[in-house]
């Protein structure tokens, strides 16, 4: 079979309203705030989706640090273990719920309708909501540190009876707030899915559509098929909580181990939920500045998909050490263990594409080669605590926390910073601050291995996680990792001072900001890009090879 | 596809309102459950998330008639409809999820069955059984007995399915352009439908009044009640939903080749009785 030939747009129609002379006039939007509030342009829903991402990422940042600052030493030092759970239970939710899963749907609101050629998102008013819905469920979650008897303790993952039994009072206003974050996330996703089947361009087939889009189709697939899942264990716990009911309590004949079922059958798709848009997001930029066609679009595809089918199958890694069948230690170990082939594919396929390639390095590359060795090491730890005899000695360990931090951190969140530095031409009308930028990715690169490398050794040679205190023989891993993460934490304010430079002005941009090898449909429209995109549909043309 | 006449409505106040209204009715409530007071909180915010619901829909049936939308915009509320009702069956999916656990692993687990049997030392009296009428801690009293599904179940059951097929009976009339008969046909299932309800209510009185079937009468009492709980809420806002459509008929809103608010209720409606044989399958038959 031939190889298939990559996709190259090109426009036939003019895009803004303007240029078109289109019909139906713009009413002036509203000024002020109320500008803010009543939107339901995909491209303001998008920055303030970004916007509040990034107020969430400094504010978990910080209970990171509270964290890094107790650890810094053995013994304790400067909260009380109390207040020490409370500051990792909110890191995690924070960073899961308010900071990865709303950038990368922000992300998704300005990006995909510009890439498939879309008026604006499916249901414009409902995405609306789905934002707003953001601010009042985190202030619920973050007014809890308040409360009587403090915030939620038992770790993002919530394990009953923690959870229930032995949870402080305020859990039940975590459980609503989860509840109201939830209905965002799905009705976000069901949003996302609309606007791809339904607004494409004429001429645009689903094998046409950048990789962004198709990873978020299938991200918002799992978001659909597991927040309601969520939504079903909180309401659980909720139960068990206020009205006495027994599910996850063996004395009323429930089981705490059905509540890790329901989560990590929430949670494992999860994780796939904040890494799929990166890969779709990588899978741009490595292009753009290799100057060479994706290597493998078509089995990138299927890769995602197989990978989302795959996430359904595997939770049980979570809890080899719980006691479970021998057949169903097996079963999830082989399960997780097959996921690692179209993962595999995907490093290979962004590998390839470097091969031979004309690199440049500009800021969203430099981002997005990180990505790919970084998240690698992720994957290979993941490849280890799959093993499940070896996962009875990691898990709970730092080794654990090294694990996910490196998918996550190099991993979700550097491809969302690259997202960033990539798109900020097209948002800004200008080019990142190049010194500037580069700082920020040599410093973050650096602190952020400094942070957790040190935590697998430290984690394989016993360090329990989620514990204030530890035997003197960590001292020296935990000392640099503290110091990691406080030169990580305060290398984002760089970011943050980019993004703002950036809007303000610097070097201008045109509308193909990144040469011909960035050449979606968004590259098509102006920059910045006008409020109003594509009201008259562009007509999506294949090349003629 | 885009045909370049896709509606997007300007500005709207209902999206920032709702959520604030969701928000009120969220502390409130869990100011009743913590605090035990802020009752008139929860109202409030309640009846703000009908009120914005009611506007908010008012607003999109007035864009509807007045021709604003276009086939693509007919196909995004489809999908749209179409993904939520998949989330919701996942929602339902956690429920029976736990059921099915439940009953196959953690109950015979716990009387000293399989390789996790370890946990039949916390109660060593304890024997599996189900529907568990005595749960392992003599502190939880279960029921002491259960429905037999050949009574109320399965009237509601029957209630249930024909209500499905009177409902496309009425569709089918809306569609060959008999208005009247699609009125008569919808209101006959709002009729079974509020029927299936009050059979519901008797149920849950008799759980309570003399069968043990309580919230705290241990895992079967909470999955009993989580599954048809879910399941009741879910009809009545069907229900709900059928009134509201009934009422368009009544209007002329609906012509036979454009209406798909009276067929996404539709869908909705056969997804409420499609989880209700499930019920009566696993909650009440085995
Ligand atoms: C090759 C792919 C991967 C494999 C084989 C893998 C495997 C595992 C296993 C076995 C665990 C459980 C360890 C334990 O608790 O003992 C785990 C934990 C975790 N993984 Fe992965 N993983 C992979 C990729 C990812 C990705 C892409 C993400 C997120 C972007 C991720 C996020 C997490 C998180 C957050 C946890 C810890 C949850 C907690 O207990 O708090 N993993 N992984
Ligand atoms: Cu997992």
């Amino acid at each position: 079979m031939a190889p298939k030939v990559p996709p190259q747009p090109t426009l036939e129609q003019s895009t803004t309203a303007a240029e078109a002379g289109h019909g139906h006039a713009h009413e002036a939007p509203p000024k002020g705030i109320m500008r803010w509030l009543l939107t339901t342009n995909h491209k303001e829903i998008g920055t303030m989706y970004l916007i509040f991402s990034l107020i969430m990422f400094f504010i978990g940042g910080i209970f990171a640090l509270v964290v890094r600052l107790e650890l810094f030493q053995p013994g304790l030092q400067f909260v009380n273990p109390e207040f020490f759970n409370q500051m990792t239970t909110m890191h995690g939710l924070i960073m899961v719920f308010a900071a990865v899963m709303p950038a990368f749907t922000g992300l998704a609101n300005w990006m995909i309708p510009l890439q498939i050629g879309a008026p604006d998102m499916a249901l414009p008013r409902l995405n609306n909501f789905s934002f707003w819905l953001l601010p009042v469920a985190f202030g619920l979650l973050l007014s809890t540190l308040f409360m009587p008897g403090g915030g939620p303790n038992f770790g993002w993952t919530f394990y009953a009876p923690l959870s229930t039994t032995y949870a402080p009072p305020s859990t039940t206003f975590f459980i609503l707030s989860l509840h109201i974050a939830g209905i965002s996330s799905i009705l976000g996703a069901i949003n996302i899915i609309a606007t791809i089947l339904n607004m494409r361009a004429p001429g645009m087939r689903m094998m046409d559509m950048p990789l962004f889009v198709w990873t978020w189709l299938i991200t918002s697939f799992l978001l659909i098929a597991v927040m309601p899942v969520l939504a079903g264990v909180i309401t659980m716990m909720l139960m068990d909580i206020n009205f006495g009911t027994s599910f996850f309590d063996a004395s009323g004949g429930g089981d705490p181990v059905l509540f890790q079922h329901l989560f990590w059958f929430f949670g494992h798709p999860e994780v796939y939920i904040m890494i799929l848009p990166a890969f779709g997001i990588v899978s741009a930029i490595i292009p753009a500045f290799a100057r060479k066609r994706l290597f493998g679009y078509a089995s990138m595809v299927y890769a995602t998909a197989a990978i989302a089918v795959l996430s359904f199958l595997v939770w049980g890694h979570h809890m080899f050490v719980v006691g479970m069948p021998l057949a169903g230690q097996l079963f999830f170990m082989y399960a997780t263990m097959l996921i690692a082939v179209p993962t595999g594919v995907k490093v290979f396929n962004w590998v390839t594409t470097l091969f031979r390639g004309s690199i440049s390095f500009e800021p969203p590359m430099l981002f997005a080669l990180a990505f790919v060795v970084l998240f690698t090491i992720g994957g290979f730890s993941g490849l280890m605590l799959a093993i499940a005899p070896a996962d009875f000695q990691y898990h709970d360990t730092y080794f654990v926390v090294a694990h996910f931090h490196y998918v996550l951190v190099p991993g979700a969140i550097f491809s969302i910073m690259a997202a960033v530095y990539f798109w900020l031409p097209k948002w800004t009308g200008h080019y990142p601050n190049v010194r500037l930028s580069q700082w920020h990715f040599w410093l973050s690169v650096i602190s952020v291995n400094l942070t957790f490398f040190p935590m697998h050794f430290s984690g394989l040679a016993g360090m329990p996680r989620r514990i204030p205190d530890y035997a003197l023989q960590f001292a020296d891993f935990n000392l640099v990792s503290s110091i990691g993460a406080f030169m990580f934490g305060f290398s984002q304010l760089l970011f943050v001072a980019v993004i703002v430079m950036c809007v303000r002005g610097g070097k201008k941009a045109p509308a193909a900001a990144w040469g011909e090898y960035a050449d979606d449909l968004e590259w098509s429209v102006p920059s910045p890009a006008p409020l109003h995109t594509f009201e008259t549909p562009p007509t999506f043309q294949r090349p003629a090879h | 596809m885009s045909g370049g006449s896709y509606y997007v409505p300007a500005t709207s106040k209902w999206p920032v309102l709702g959520s604030l209204a969701l928000g009120v009715m969220m502390i409130g409530t869990g100011m009743v459950l913590v605090h035990g007071r802020g009752t008139l909180i929860t109202l409030v915010g309640l009846v703000g998330v009908i009120a914005v619901m009611a506007l908010w829909f008012r607003d999109v049936v007035l864009e509807s008639r007045s021709g604003l939308y276009d086939a693509q915009m007919d196909r995004s509320f489809r999908w749209g409809m179409g993904w939520f009702i998949f989330s919701e069956v996942m929602f339902f999916a956690a429920f029976f999820g736990a059921l099915f656990y439940v009953r196959t692993f953690a109950v015979p687990w716990l009387a000293g069955e399989g390789t996790k049997g370890a946990t039949a030392l916390l109660w060593p009296e304890f024997t599996a059984h189900w529907p568990l009428l005595s749960p392992p801690d003599s502190s939880i009293a279960g029921p002491t007995q259960v429905f037999s599904p050949w009574h109320l179940p399965l009237v509601n059951t029957l209630i249930l399915v024909s209500s499905s097929i009177t409902l496309t009976v009425a569709h089918e009339a809306l569609k060959e352009g008999k208005r009247k008969i699609c009125r008569n046909w919808l209101a006959g299932t709002i009729l079974l439908g509020l029927t299936f309800i009050v059979i519901q209510g008797v149920e849950y009185y008799e759980a309570y009044a003399h069968y043990g079937i309580t919230l705290q009468a241990g895992i079967y009492g909470a999955t009993f009640f989580i599954l048809t709980g879910f399941h009741g809420v879910h009809v009545i806002v069907g229900t709900l939903i059928l009134i509201v459509m009934l009422f368009r008929v009544m209007r002329y809103h609906f012509s036979p080749e454009d209406h798909f608010g009276f067929e996404a209720s539709c869908w909705y409606w056969h997804f409420v009785d499609v989880v209700w044989v499930g019920l009566f399958l696993f909650v009440y038959v085995f």
